[in-house]
């Protein structure tokens, strides 16, 4: 079942192009990774997605009812403001105790639901955006960035995480991430972005690779993909 | 007659206080420090322009305000200019030409009674516009608390959860 289409959809902002003759299907339990250098537009494309802004021309259409469960790449958090974590997750929300409880304890947040906001290290900040996401019990998790800023170690935590939350509740996940060449192995779909859709397919696994187990370890290797571009062209 | 002067300026003054400390709390999470600064300036445009049309200054000074916030919306939603120069400009170009309308007025009056105000000369009817004022405002806060808090924090998360972030 086809949760989002989107047809030739453009984007222009203050006379730059942002988005070229974009294309792409969602399905249900689809994970798509997004991935393309800064500036590509892969935070603009996932907006137009999720309807922050107005495309120029094509047409997104949406599964009625869908619903959308956003992580964002960051926060505009001002140090001033008393907030802690358990106060942020309920904000504006009515969440019964019990899926409250187990969302926590999904996202490993329940020691620091009592911390403010902002002593949050990077870790522990994706994990309680990402609980926020979970609360309103999703069918599409759009997480923007999500391992921006955290270390190897942290990254592959995150990512277990995830892969975890992706298999016990059926979700369909997007994901934008700026590493260009190395997806979660869950992904079904990479879409390489920038500006347009340069290229897209499968990832192949690298479980097997000698000298990726080397490098990087055995439990990154399970955890990880390589993705083959399949494009010719250079941009400048 | 001295006491029932200072009661008044220090129910007057409790009452801006109070509606200041709220309100206050969201420009300083929002990083717009200028922004009553900016507010204070324009609105002897509205003072002059409310004198012009004779309908009076208040009246005057929430048309500028209500102009002024909208503009700064509308300008912000472009994302071109920090919104500290957005509200630099938008405060003196307001200062700069209702200075003009002042001194194009046949009415003369004390500018500086204006400009810095003088709580000690507060009138009860003052007293009650700030009372009614803020008693609107501060219900209009509590009622929409955590939607513009969730909106202070990230935007974007508030515009996902379908909460209007513009009007």
């Amino acid at each position: 079942m086809t949760l989002i289409s989107a047809k030739n959809i453009n984007f222009t902002r203050q006379n730059k192009i942002i988005l070229q003759d974009i294309s792409l299907t969602i399905k249900e339990r689809d994970f798509t990774t997004i991935v393309g250098p800064n500036g590509a537009g892969k935070s603009t494309l996932l907006k137009c997605l999720l309807g922050f802004y107005k495309v120029d021309s094509g047409n997104i259409e949406k599964r009625s009812n869908l619903k959308i469960g956003y992580v964002p790449q960051s926060l505009s958090l001002d140090l001033t403001m008393p907030i802690n974590v358990e106060r942020f997750l309920r904000l504006g929300k009515k969440i019964a105790d019990s899926y409250f409880l187990q969302t926590i304890k999904e996202t490993k947040i329940t020691e620091i639901l009592q911390k403010p906001l902002y002593v949050l290290s990077g870790g522990e900040l994706r994990r309680v955006l990402l609980a926020r996401g979970l609360l309103i019990d999703p069918e599409l998790l759009v997480l923007d960035e999500p391992a921006q800023n955290l270390d190897i170690s942290g990254q592959l935590s995150f990512y277990k995480l995830l892969q975890k939350i992706y298999q016990n509740r059926k979700l369909t996940i997007i994901m934008v991430s700026h590493d260009l060449h190395m997806v979660m192995a869950n992904t079904k779909k990479v879409i390489c972005l920038f500006g347009h859709i340069c290229c897209s397919g499968a990832p192949n696994i690298v479980t097997k690779d000698p000298e990726f187990i080397s490098l990087f370890g055995d439990d990154m290797a399970k955890m990880m993909a390589i993705y083959n571009h399949q494009h010719q062209h250079e941009h400048r | 007659m001295f006491e029932s002067l200072i009661i008044n300026t220090l129910i007057a003054g409790i009452g801006v206080a109070i509606v200041a400390g709220v309100v206050g709390c969201f420009i300083v999470w929002r990083n717009m420090a200028y922004f009553g600064d900016s507010l204070a300036h324009s609105s002897l445009l509205g003072i002059a322009l409310g004198l012009v049309f004779g309908v009076g200054a208040n009246i005057g000074v929430m048309a500028i305000c209500l102009t002024f916030a909208l503009l700064l919306v509308f300008l912000q939603q472009r994302k071109i200019l920090a919104t500290d120069t957005i509200l630099g400009i938008l405060s003196h170009s307001a200062l700069s030409i209702g200075m003009v309308v002042i001194s194009l007025l046949e009415i003369k009056f004390h500018l500086h009674s204006y400009l810095f105000g003088d709580i000690l000369t507060v009138m009860p009817s003052e007293i009650l516009w700030i009372y009614i004022g803020g008693a609107f405002i501060l219900s209009a806060i509590i009622i929409n608390w955590s939607s513009l808090i969730l909106m202070t924090i990230s935007e974007d998360l508030a515009k996902s959860e379908n909460i209007k972030t513009i009007i």
